[in-house]
């Protein structure tokens, strides 16, 4: 039941028409103020080599992460930061994310950014601290690539642990808001790097957070799968009030299509963490049936002059997708860099890796606190919200000072919404 | 302990699957059998399927299994094309120089598909896509009833062809004798492009089918030329009702283990099965021994 009924383009981005337009004049007007920089002269652009998957099996994901990239360089000159992306496509592979590092490493770039998926991204921080190369990393939550001692990565999305605490602590504090307090659960999964992450992070962690449901199964798949209907047949013999699930995209719409054909109704379908059920093609694949679909992740700040500015250009140039974490974080990390050789005035991989330790970004367009890095690397400040499809569209509806629609759980049936 | 039905429902599950990867099967099967050419080219040819019946659907508004004809003649025309422009060249040609080949094919198509529709999955939602059939205690979802229905019958047309029209003797003497059906006086070139245009036609039928139950992306191929591959050695290369057998085997033990194990060993379980066929029977279930 959301509290303002978006319109159009902008109720997929869980802003109302008239905070949207609000916001946008406000970001266009602070935008140039927000750099201390922006008066400083001219230099030569820092080149970023930004690895993607911008093909195979999550190259949808990829392509929106690229459009991120794609909007950064002119964003960031308004701001008075210098950035030339060189685009590269891992391929949905690690080995040909590795390769491709290697190449735009020896083709000049000064800094690396990606890689979306942990597999990939793993293997590139590898190649990056081989051959010292400052990387950014825009999304990639396997807590072990910024704990093995880096010096040249830096990881601005949260560890698997923190979205698995911060998810489970949403999904309670979704059980208490509703009033509503599932007794059982199955927990299904993707196997990759990034699902295996998840999945140990919930089992460890669990515990430790308070849930109040048990666990009846926990199912494993792979990402690539081309059919769930046993893995959905296995989870809805056991009958539980609601189904975790971390998920990519195409797995993401097979497993609710499933769901929906095996009559496999639950409380709610709820994602700690996890791509998928957030994204355009989800909820335009499945319709009705992508409603109310509940995912806890990072996602922007709608309040954010910045957001505004990044949202409006997004929608300007890609009227066709929705403006959601992927291309947020992309821009966010090129943003980094742009700062970073900014302050360093300079594209000396040691000057570089110095100004990225000391990055302190107040304004940024994805929800948290500042940007900063501790001495793994990492960005603490991360913040986390609960994303719910209503609409035909992703919304906010916790935290509650951004949160922009009410809640809905229980879910209504498969049958009542066809 | 989960319940008896929840087996059995599976294994139906599984057998609908298997036919449909029978369909795919069958094409790269009867290449093989009759051009002795492997066709790595094969899942990249069901992708391209795939986006037919994907454009027919946008287009048109028709549905993937009403398309599987118009689907089906293309992929006809561009599998005799293909085989009167390029592999023909290469049938006397070492097995290596064959293998290049196709491999290139599959690799000009599969970027063929990128460049033209962009790396998005893409989908076709039918009126029945979410609807079941409930019988008893199993829900059984339609899209896979009417795939495999569909597939069952276009295998039985084809082994109909095969065994009771003119040209489709006349391939088998080809596959059976290839000297002795030049010295009887058939076209063999001619017989070989229908053949493959025949292969790449169930392959392009296949797409149709499988649209219904995945989307389709540009870089899918790979994995059906693999999973092809499998069904085909352990049915038996060559074999029509091996490549059936082989499919819906396939079919069946990945919706078993997906219970009996854990479904991520899904694959690895087609692949424990094809090492087994391999070490037990070197020819495949139905394959005939080399004379």
């Amino acid at each position: 039941m959301t509290k303002d009924k978006p319109s159009t383009n902008d109720k997929k981005t869980g802003l109302s028409r008239r905070q949207f337009t609000g916001a946008a004049v406000a970001g266009a007007a602070a935008l140039p103020a927000l750099h201390p920089l922006r008066l400083a002269r001219a230099q030569a652009p820092v080149r970023v080599g930004v690895l993607l998957p911008r093909s195979g099996f999550l190259s949808a994901i990829g392509s929106a992460c690229w459009r991120g990239a794609e909007l950064a360089p002119g964003i960031l000159s308004d701001m008075g930061l210098a950035v030339e992306v060189v685009g590269a496509d891992t391929e949905s592979n690690p080995d040909t994310g590795r390769t491709q590092a290697e190449r735009l490493i020896r083709e000049g770039v000064d800094m690396l950014v990606g890689c979306f998926d942990s597999g990939t991204t793993a293997a590139v921080a590898q190649v990056a601290e081989q051959n010292g190369t400052p990387f950014v990393i825009n999304i990639a939550a396997d807590p072990a690539i910024t704990e093995q001692g880096y010096q040249y990565v830096f990881r601005n999305f949260p560890k698997a642990p923190a979205l698995v605490t911060s998810g489970l602590g949403s999904i309670n504090n979704l059980f208490e808001v509703t009033g509503t307090t599932p007794q059982t659960t199955v927990f299904m999964h993707i196997n990759d790097t990034f699902g295996t992450a998840m999945s140990r992070g919930i089992q460890a962690l669990a515990p430790r957070v308070g849930v109040p449901y048990e666990f009846l199964d926990t199912i494993s798949y792979d990402p690539q799968a081309r059919d769930l209907s046993v893995e959905v047949a296995r989870a809805r013999a056991l009958q539980p009030d609601f189904l975790m699930v971390v998920t990519r995209l195409n797995d993401a719409i097979l497993l609710v299509r499933e769901c929906v054909r095996q009559r496999f109704d639950t409380m709610g379908i709820i994602s700690p963490g996890s791509p998928g059920m957030y994204e355009k093609q989800f909820a335009d694949t499945l319709g009705p049936y992508a409603e109310y679909a509940t995912t806890s992740v990072p996602w922007f700040n709608p309040t954010s002059p910045v957001t505004a500015e990044l949202q409006s250009r997004f929608v300007a140039d890609y009227p066709d997708q929705t403006f959601e974490l992927n291309p947020g974080f992309t821009f966010e990390a090129l943003m980094i860099c742009a700062d970073a050789a900014s302050r360093a005035s300079s594209t000396n991989a040691d000057d570089l890796v110095a100004a990225l330790q000391a990055t302190d970004i107040a304004e940024h367009p994805m929800y948290g606190g500042p940007i900063v890095f501790d001495e793994e690397g990492q960005n603490p400040n991360i913040g986390t919200v609960v994303i719910q499809i209503q609409d035909g569209g992703p919304v906010v509806t916790a935290p509650t000072d951004i949160a922009t629609a009410e809640p809905v759980f229980p879910v209504p049936s498969w049958a009542d919404r066809g | 302990m989960l319940p008896l039905e929840f087996y059995f429902d599976a294994a139906i599950k599984g057998l609908l699957t298997g036919s449909v990867y029978a369909m795919l099967a069958v094409g790269l099967s009867i290449i093989f059998g009759v051009m002795r050419v492997v066709n790595f080219a094969h899942g990249e040819m069901l992708v391209a399927g795939m986006f037919g019946a994907y454009l027919v659907f946008t287009w048109f508004g028709l549905d993937p299994i009403l398309a599987i004809p118009i689907v089906a003649i293309v992929m006809f025309v561009f599998g005799v094309a293909l085989q009167r422009g390029l592999i023909d060249r290469f049938i006397a040609a070492p097995e290596h120089q064959q293998f290049l080949l196709l491999i290139g094919i599959a690799l000009i198509l599969t970027n063929g598909l990128d460049m033209i529709f962009g790396p998005d999955a893409r989908g076709v939602i039918v009126p029945y896509a979410f609807s079941s059939f409930e019988v008893g205690p199993f829900f059984v979802d339609n899209v896979r009833v009417y795939s495999a229905v569909t597939a069952l019958a276009l295998i039985a047309l084809l082994y109909l062809f095969f065994n009771h029209s003119r040209t489709g003797k006349a391939i088998r003497a080809c596959a059976d004798n290839n000297l002795g059906a030049q010295v009887v006086g058939l076209n063999v070139s001619r017989l070989y492009a229908i053949t493959f245009g025949i292969g790449a036609a169930c392959a392009g039928a296949a797409g149709c089918l499988l649209i219904m139950v995945i989307d389709v992306t540009p870089h899918l191929g790979a994995d059906f030329t693999l999973l092809a591959f499998t069904i085909v050695i352990i049915g038996g290369l060559g074999s029509m009702t091996g490549a059936l057998l082989g499919g819906l085997l396939i079919g069946v033990s990945e919706a078993m283990a997906g219970i009996l194990i854990q479904p991520s060993l899904k694959s690895s379980f087609s692949f424990g099965l094809l090492i087994l066929v391999l070490l037990l029977r070197p020819n495949g279930l139905l394959g005939k021994r080399p004379s």
